[in-house]
């Protein structure tokens, strides 16, 4: 028996297969890739009963029309994109049972920019290593290597009996507003840069520009002057890396990074900010924060432990 | 010596072994991150060498930036006076030069040279791997002679093949995947740098050397169906020190 579950009727605007990404092979140059918000992706995973890092379709902003073709438990976390089945509202952050020949498709983007839809048992894609995420620039991982089209199929890859209505805790679903407050630690170059720089970049407003994407999001505000050269040696660029070049307009790294860059980056947003900020959508206003490593740490601790706690809840059943 | 240390968010740390580039300081880097290979940290995910630094990535419920920092002080001081665990290799990458729509007798009139002198000078030395990067398995290499520099093209092709060999400005490197690009092509190697099918994707390893050796088209044509037999196998040698 075939175990097709998802057929695509319309692509959307760029719906992609990712988990955690390529860990590992970074030193060789392969970008990291992986689902821009993994907290979206991660409780995704565990309402189906999944492992955390099972590849899910991530949906951008306009999502896609996907025909059902086999009864199976899926859940959609992450921003609101008017996710419906059979022209109905359909629950997010929330398992739900859709049934062969049911379609679900997404409207006006209401709030967040990406959705991840997860499908209890996963799906049946080759890794690559160790991977499913799709990097599009290497035509690797996802479905071979690129978007989801019209007419293709998604196997699943376990027969799964994920239960319906498992939902997240409503104090645990994120919002995601217009204007957010994002956390740094300074460094490794705000010395190139002169204190009234550092000053400007923590108390003013960016907003996102429409020029972001899966790899960076450039800002729009005010300029950041350089004391020294906005060009430095080329050395590893982390996730949430915010690079300067010489136009002083500050860039944020994200999940399609390349591995290494040649400008200098003024702070990195903690790791637990991530997520919100994948939710921006152009003309997003930031504001930066600056905290010190030992909280940036505490702040890790604390999110490690819900999502721990939600995984052991995920594999009681 | 004396090594800078610098929290990336709170999932990374950046050592820094110097400001400029330098054979010595990217050794020292090969070193240190072979160190980490052989006696992992735990917490440790990965890390990344470039030419004057190296990049940690950890996970900080396991070990905190303070206790990681500590740790890698001490790894630093016993680095003190150490030879390298094992020798630097060099790999050789067969190339045949000057294919019909190459660049190579661009590079050699640009440069006042015949285009054999263009290979003399570019193959048969090595090059040392600083970083990898820009793209899956393409090498940063070190050291090419200034006489053959070369600045891009004016018009750059839509289209690179796999395995071109080419120079830019005063460097030099191999193109891993099909991509446009602006880099002078003088020559194209069989060799495959990137395969994303495979058991080890990715050849080369930086901190190690590369050397070019110049082929016939038979010879290329040889290697390259040996290589889909799956039946060739990159050569390496001992870097001789000194």
């Amino acid at each position: 028996m075939s175990n097709a579950i998802f057929k695509v009727t319309k692509p959307g605007l760029l719906t992609t297969i990712q988990d955690c990404g390529r860990v590992g092979y970074q030193q060789y140059g392969i970008v990291v890739s992986g689902a821009m918000d993994s907290f979206s992706m991660n409780i995704a995973n565990f309402l189906v009963g999944n492992p955390r890092n099972e590849a899910v379709i991530e949906v951008t902003v306009m999502g896609p029309k996907l025909a059902i073709m086999k009864d199976v438990i899926i859940a959609i976390c992450g921003g609101n994109l008017s996710p419906k089945v059979n022209g109905e509202k359909a629950p997010m952050w929330k398992s739900l049972e859709v049934k062969e020949g049911d379609t679900l498709e997404f409207g006006q983007p209401l709030e967040g920019a990406r959705s991840y839809i997860s499908v209890a048992g996963g799906f049946d894609l080759p890794f690559v290593m160790e991977s499913k995420s799709t990097y599009l620039k290497a035509g690797i991982g996802g479905l071979e290597g690129r978007a989801l089209e019209k007419g293709d199929v998604l196997y699943g890859a376990r027969e799964e009996n994920g239960k319906s209505g498992r939902a997240l805790h409503r104090d645990k679903v994120p919002t995601y507003s217009n204007e957010m407050e994002i956390r740094v630690v300074l460094g490794p170059h705000h010395r190139a840069f002169s204190d009234e720089a550092v000053h400007t970049f923590l108390s003013s407003t960016y907003e996102v520009t429409p020029q972001s994407d899966r790899m960076g999001f450039r800002l729009k505000g005010p300029t950041l002057e350089h004391t020294t050269s906005a060009d430095i040696i080329s050395e590893a660029i982390p996730l949430g890396g915010i690079q300067v070049p010489a136009n002083g307009q500050p860039i944020i790294l994200m999940a399609d990074r390349q591995t290494t860059g040649g400008y200098t980056r003024i702070a990195t947003v903690i790791s637990g900010d991530i997520p919100y900020l994948a939710q921006a959508m152009p003309g997003c206003k930031i504001h930066f924060r600056e905290v010190s490593v030992e909280e940036s740490q505490d702040i890790y601790e604390n999110n490690d432990r819900l999502i721990r706690t939600l995984e052991k809840v995920s594999s009681l059943r | 010596m004396n090594l800078d240390y610098h929290p990336l968010g709170d999932t990374g740390i950046q050592l820094v072994f110097g400001t400029e580039i330098s054979e010595e300081t990217n050794q020292k880097i090969r070193m240190f991150a072979e160190e980490l290979s052989d006696h992992p940290i735990d917490g440790v995910v990965e890390w990344v060498p470039a030419y004057t630094t190296l990049t940690i990535y950890y996970v900080p419920n396991k070990i905190s930036y303070r206790l990681l920092q500590e740790k890698l002080e001490a790894i630093n001081d016993q680095q003190h006076g150490r030879e390298a665990a094992s020798a630097s290799l060099v790999y050789i990458i067969p190339t045949y030069y000057g294919d019909e729509d190459s660049d190579l007798s661009f590079v050699a009139e640009s440069n006042g040279m015949s285009e054999e002198e263009v290979v003399n000078v570019h193959a048969n030395k090595d090059y040392l791997i600083y970083m990898m990067g820009f793209v899956p398995g393409f090498p940063y290499l070190g050291g090419m002679p200034e006489e053959i520099a070369t600045p891009r093209r004016v018009d750059p092709r839509a289209e690179i093949l796999p395995g071109s060999v080419g120079i830019a400005g005063s460097q030099t490197g191999i193109y891993p995947l099909e991509s446009p690009g602006g880099w002078q092509i003088i020559g194209r190697t069989p060799v495959k740098l990137y395969d994303p099918s495979s058991e080890e994707p990715i050849l080369l390893e930086s901190g190690h050397y590369l050397r070019f050796v110049s082929i016939s088209k038979e010879e290329y044509t040889e290697i390259d169906s040996a290589i889909k037999r799956g039946e060739y196998v990159v050569q390496t040698e001992e870097k001789k020190v000194g």
